[in-house]
């Protein structure tokens, strides 16, 4: 009986929360047929802005799962001054608001800060441009890989690296052959949620990048500029193709399962 | 010589695990390095593979000098107590492993990999996973694994120590029996005096972090060094203040020259063997020991609860250390 009474609150819940309003959206953006959906997707903005968004994530994915793998690395292997601090500010873009982490980045890169004058003295232009964009990108996403993958680290302990090097691997071949597919599954989870964080992310990228439309408008700052402007068919088609995007992905997750036999 | 350990020092922190150890490993040989745990013998086991450094001190493998080689360039096969086993391969792959990093021909690898699976009886488990098989295959997989590679000398770190006590002594047997096909220096870390008496036929003992004793079990057994190596290698009790074996304590029913007179105040019957325990009079008040007699004798002279019998360290017996 209370099963059933938890499994209808849970339920519920999700619909108001979850189902409800991604429904409500699906049904808006067909309601009159897919024509109207294939046209708002295909005018000159959104592709442009499909094309941001996809190169801004797929660099910060890049980045993020590089600098993830090595962090979780060092945390769960090796000792050294200072690590706490490093555990402990890998959480920060938890913590921080996406739209400071982007007036703190305009801080650093911006024209006017010597950083950012020096890249621009170099006909680098970081902050209202991509690299800006996947910086603060990466910012948000930053724990999501290292998060996913030290508990497995940590769990797998050295010992199967150990008897790897014994057997005359080295570093290189010991991380490719025997840690890598260790911790496969969960490196997988790792850039799944980095990707849906990604393609999601605004505040963050709202500061940074000027919202030039066609220049520096990803998916997520075109849907709230045509939700602005009272284009409300582009807005919902581009916020459906965005959560097609992300679930593809979460799907492709279970595709990742580790292979012992068990 | 195999293996030269000299004058190695490690700490970890404050706490000095291996202090001025010197060890000589014949080539060949079946070594065991014994000792209670917290000794330091799974550290020098580790130092000889190269995967803990130590502080000072040398190692020497097969006449080049290793202390500075890392791991994979030492040619040692290395066995953990916790197998170790590549959980994603299968147990073929974790075999080809060594082979596949030296980049050997497909054929060659199939066909040592097939010889070592037959050597450790696990040719019908080839393509199964780590996760299905038992405790004592995944340790014969992990040994042959050590061995696909040839290597100079052969690690074991406790290998028998997370398996149950039936599968324990079989692969223990079973290792001698290896050890006499393949030949390869071997040195196994153990804290079991029983298996390092019955499987090595050099014994390193280890405590504190310092050497206590090495030698050939029967030498280490008949003459320890110490009261402490003594005690470490089998039971022991104490008569007149000298520390002798339970088996070699004479009970008679009349005094005789060096004997003490005692109290017999219980006989245990363990099949063959009979323990019996008594209290000595001697000089210095009224002390507890034990005998360890086989049933024949007991018999003959007759020990029952409550007797009052005379004993003495039979007169033959080499290995008796004074203690007071």
């Amino acid at each position: 009986m209370v099963k059933h009474v938890l499994r209808v609150i849970v339920l519920i819940y999700l619909l108001f929360l979850l189902i409800l309003p991604v429904a409500l959206i699906g049904w808006r953006t067909f309601g009159d047929g897919p024509g109207p959906f294939i046209d708002a997707l295909t005018t000159h903005s959104a592709l442009h802005a499909f094309q941001v968004t996809l190169v801004v994530a797929g660099w910060a994915v890049v980045l993020n799962t590089v600098f993830g793998v090595v962090a979780a690395l060092l945390l769960a292997r090796h000792e050294f001054p200072g690590k706490r601090l490093l555990n402990a500010l890998i959480d920060l873009p938890l913590a921080v608001s996406p739209v400071v982490v982007g007036l703190a980045l305009i801080l650093v890169y911006g024209t006017f800060s010597p950083v950012g004058g020096w890249f621009e003295g170099r006909g680098i232009q970081i902050i209202f441009s991509t690299p800006g964009m996947v910086l603060a990108t990466v910012f948000v996403c930053l724990p999501l890989v290292v998060r996913s993958i030290v508990p497995v680290l940590e769990e797998l302990g050295d010992e199967q690296e150990q008897a790897a090097r014994t057997l005359g691997a080295g570093g290189w071949q010991t991380f490719r052959r025997v840690t890598l597919p260790s911790i496969r599954a969960a490196l997988g989870y790792g850039i799944v949620l980095s990707l849906a964080r990604a393609l999601g992310e605004y505040g963050a990228v709202a500061v940074v990048s000027g919202r030039t439309v066609d220049e520096t408008q990803t998916l997520t700052l075109f849907v709230e500029e045509r939700f602005e402007n009272f284009d409300v068919q582009a807005s919902y088609s581009a916020a459906l193709a965005l959560a097609v995007l992300a679930v593809a992905g979460l799907l492709a997750t279970k595709l990742l399962r580790p292979r012992d036999g068990s | 010589m195999a293996i030269e350990i000299r004058g190695v020092n490690k700490s970890f922190g404050d706490a000095a695990v291996l202090r001025d150890v010197s060890v000589d490993v014949t080539s060949g040989s079946l070594t065991a390095l014994l000792g209670p745990s917290g000794g330091g013998k799974s550290t020098l086991l580790r130092v000889i593979a190269g995967l803990e450094r130590p502080d000072s001190g040398q190692v020497v493998i097969s006449g080049r000098d290793a202390t500075r080689l890392p791991p994979q360039r030492r040619d040692v096969g290395f066995v953990f107590q916790h197998y170790a086993a590549f959980k994603h391969m299968t147990v073929f792959e974790n075999v080809a492993f060594g082979l596949r990093i030296r980049k050997r021909p497909k054929d060659e690898i199939k066909k040592r990999v097939g010889e070592l699976l037959d050597l450790v009886h696990l040719d019908q488990f080839a393509e199964r996973y780590p996760a299905q098989l038992s405790g004592g295959q995944r340790q014969r997989m992990a040994l042959a694994r050590a061995l696909a590679v040839d290597p100079e000398v052969l690690l074991l770190d406790e290998p028998f120590g997370a398996l149950d006590a039936q599968v324990r002594k079989e692969l223990r047997a079973w290792l001698r029996r290896l050890h006499d096909e393949v030949h390869v220096t071997t040195v196994f870390v153990t804290h079991d005096q029983e298996e390092a008496i019955e499987v090595a036929d050099t014994i390193v003992l280890l405590a504190d972090g310092v050497v206590q004793q090495q030698g050939a079990p029967a030498e280490i057994y008949d003459n320890p060094a110490s009261p402490f190596v003594m005690r470490f290698l089998g039971p022991v009790t104490e008569i007149d203040g000298r520390l002798i074996r339970p088996h070699d304590v004479e009970i008679r029913t009349e005094p005789g020259e060096g004997t003490s007179p005692a109290v017999i105040t219980r006989v245990v019957r363990l099949g063959f063997e009979v323990r019996v325990e008594f209290t000595v009079r001697g000089a210095e008040g009224e002390q507890a020991a034990w005998a360890q007699l086989t049933r024949e004798t007991v018999e003959r002279i007759a020990i029952e609860e409550g007797a009052e019998v005379h004993v003495r360290p039979r007169p033959a017996i080499k290995h008796s250390i004074q203690i007071a």
